[in-house]
């Protein structure tokens, strides 16, 4: 299953290409993706991404993680995205931090990958 | 039902006489006369943090740091020799501001030979003094070595960049810091230089997200959901108890239980903290900066439990520092922006990851900080609005938020004085009187 538009994962990760879009560079635009996606979506990336968590880390965790490859690089992106989604998924049952309002947060400075 | 010892005379409150244990006024946290004089009392007063020497690599490197409520931008930079300067972020030709980008109310940061001012190209070195003028045989009678930047205090503890916009501050950085300065010394904070920061602005004052930082009795209610159900529902039956509070007025700290890093049983955390070995205490696994220096400042963990997680010190007037037993630190600042209004901001610095996996680690504890975050804010606006109200003028503080209380005592005492005074009427060896 090659997609020539999102983010190319590892051969052995292909059952996560249909989330590939979940790879995104900044917490904003991973944070963003969460409050525009349904319960629905975020379910099923969680539930495709749980069962290979530990072994996506694994895989990663055998490059240098200053020089990632293309693919382990947007695999791991996947994974920081999954943080994201869990709180919706194991904890809020919906999008947002319930009664958050209007309230936003400004990401100043994140560590680059 | 305590689960943990309190002082002998029955609360920590109580072990400070003169703190009082009545009901609290919080006209402190809306009247814009009283927030004007917190301004010109403490604000423009005290020690005030601006960031980490990381922020500055090299000679050369500067950030801005803009100061609505001082109306004032100051201008940091590492000079040739590697000290941290601060200035006015001002051109002496005709007042321009001297550091900016696209936008001359947003902050900046860079590397730069000499600071050239946009308008007319007057050039500055690095130590402030004027070194170009353009046309200078059009002008009269000028004096290029009087006509360096203005300064501002500044000076360094443990790598915290902190500047003072009072002329002459009535104290150095190392005694108004006392007896921090020494107490947490030492702590490896040049180590963890894997920072987040994010900010936001709140309408609320800026003591009411300080109050929220210094007690934990929120916790198990308004961050009730973020747990598992069971563990939950036990936080909620029990409540919470600090493990030791100390005043340092006008410093403090509260010293917390953690013991959730890792659980005891998996079934105490939710499943993708178990498989990322992170959760709001942070990353499970130590790094080795950390276990390899188990000699802590003094100052940290003083009941020496063994269930001990956090310490949060509030370091006076408007930042917090929260050591994490796991090995990372975070930091609160908030800056008055309003009677109603703050910024807000904070950073989580962990020692840099050696894998993915810790990569990861430290990218969930984010995450989950943020959660929590949200929630914390989310009550600020609800709470300002009724206070301002009116409806009720006076709010119960129990011995838990020891810490709200003597922020807001401390407060008082500072505005009354006019300056930092010279004792508290609640601190053991004062007498009665905490004006100076
Ligand atoms: S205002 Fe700076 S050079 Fe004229
Ligand atoms: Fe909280």
């Amino acid at each position: 299953m090659s997609d020539t538009t999102a983010a190319p994962l590892p051969a052995d990760f292909a059952d996560l290409d249909p989330f590939a879009d979940w790879a995104l560079d900044t917490w904003r635009e991973r944070y963003e993706k969460r409050l525009d996606s349904t319960m629905d979506e975020m379910q099923a990336f969680y539930d495709a991404m749980m069962p290979r968590l530990s072994e996506a880390l694994e895989y990663c965790d055998s490059f240098d993680l200053h020089d990632l490859p293309d693919e382990a690089r947007n695999l791991l992106l996947l994974t920081f995205s999954l943080c994201e989604a869990s709180f919706p998924v194991e904890a809020w049952r919906q999008p947002r931090v319930p009664d958050s309002g209007s309230a936003d947060l400004e990401m100043v400075r994140e560590p680059p990958l | 039902m305590a689960h943990f010892p309190k002082p002998a005379e029955g609360s920590w409150t109580e072990h400070y006489p003169g703190l009082g244990t009545g009901p609290v006024s919080y006209k402190d946290s809306y009247d814009p006369d009283y927030w004007q004089q917190e301004i010109d009392a403490i604000f423009k007063k005290e020690w005030l943090c601006v960031g980490r020497v990381e922020r500055l690599g090299r000679a050369g490197s500067y950030f801005t740091r803009e100061f609505p409520w001082a109306k004032r931008s100051i201008l940091v930079v590492k000079d040739r020799e590697g000290t941290v300067r601060a200035f006015y972020n001002v051109c002496r030709h005709r007042g321009n501001k001297l550091v900016w980008d696209d936008f001359p109310n947003e902050e900046t940061s860079g590397v730069c030979r000499q600071l050239t001012c946009k308008y007319h190209g007057w050039r500055y070195d690095l130590d402030g003094s004027l070194v170009f003028i353009q046309q200078e045989s059009e002008f009269f009678d000028v004096d290029k070595d009087s006509l360096g930047l203005v300064p501002v205090a500044c000076d360094v503890w443990e790598g915290f960049i902190f500047v003072n916009l009072d002329p002459e501050p009535q104290q150095t950085l190392a005694e108004a810091l006392a007896p921090l300065a020494d107490g947490l010394a030492g702590y490896p904070f040049g180590e963890m230089t894997q920072t987040y920061e994010v900010r936001s602005e709140i309408d609320s004052n800026w003591k009411l997200f300080i109050d929220a930082f210094v007690e934990f009795y929120h916790a198990p209610v308004l961050h009730q959901r973020q747990a598992t159900a069971e563990e939950s529902q036990k936080l909620a039956s029990i409540g919470f108890e600090g493990l030791h509070y100390e005043l340092f007025s006008p410093h403090s700290m509260v010293s917390s239980w953690g013991g959730m890093s890792p659980p005891k049983d998996p079934s105490m955390v939710k499943p993708i903290e178990n498989l990322l070995r992170s959760g709001l205490f942070g990353p499970w696994d130590k790094p080795a900066a950390v276990n390899d220096n188990q000699d802590l400042p003094p100052l940290l963990n003083p009941s020496k439990h063994r269930a001990w997680g956090i310490d949060s010190f509030v370091l006076w007037p408007n930042f917090m520092i929260l050591f994490w037993e796991t090995g990372w630190y975070l930091t609160y600042t908030y800056w008055p922006l309003g009677p109603s209004k703050h910024l807000f901001e904070t950073t989580l610095n962990f020692v840099p990851p050696e894998n993915a996996s810790q990569r990861a680690s430290q990218e969930f504890a984010f995450s989950t900080f943020k959660e929590y975050a949200f929630q914390d804010a989310n009550t600020l606006e609800a709470t300002q609005t009724m206070i301002e109200s009116e409806v009720v003028d006076t709010f119960m503080l129990n011995d838990q938020e020891i810490l709200c209380r003597h922020h807001h005592a401390a407060v008082r005492e500072q505005v009354k004085a006019g300056g930092r005074p010279a004792s508290y009427p609640w601190m053991p060896g004062s007498e009665n009187g905490g004006g100076g």
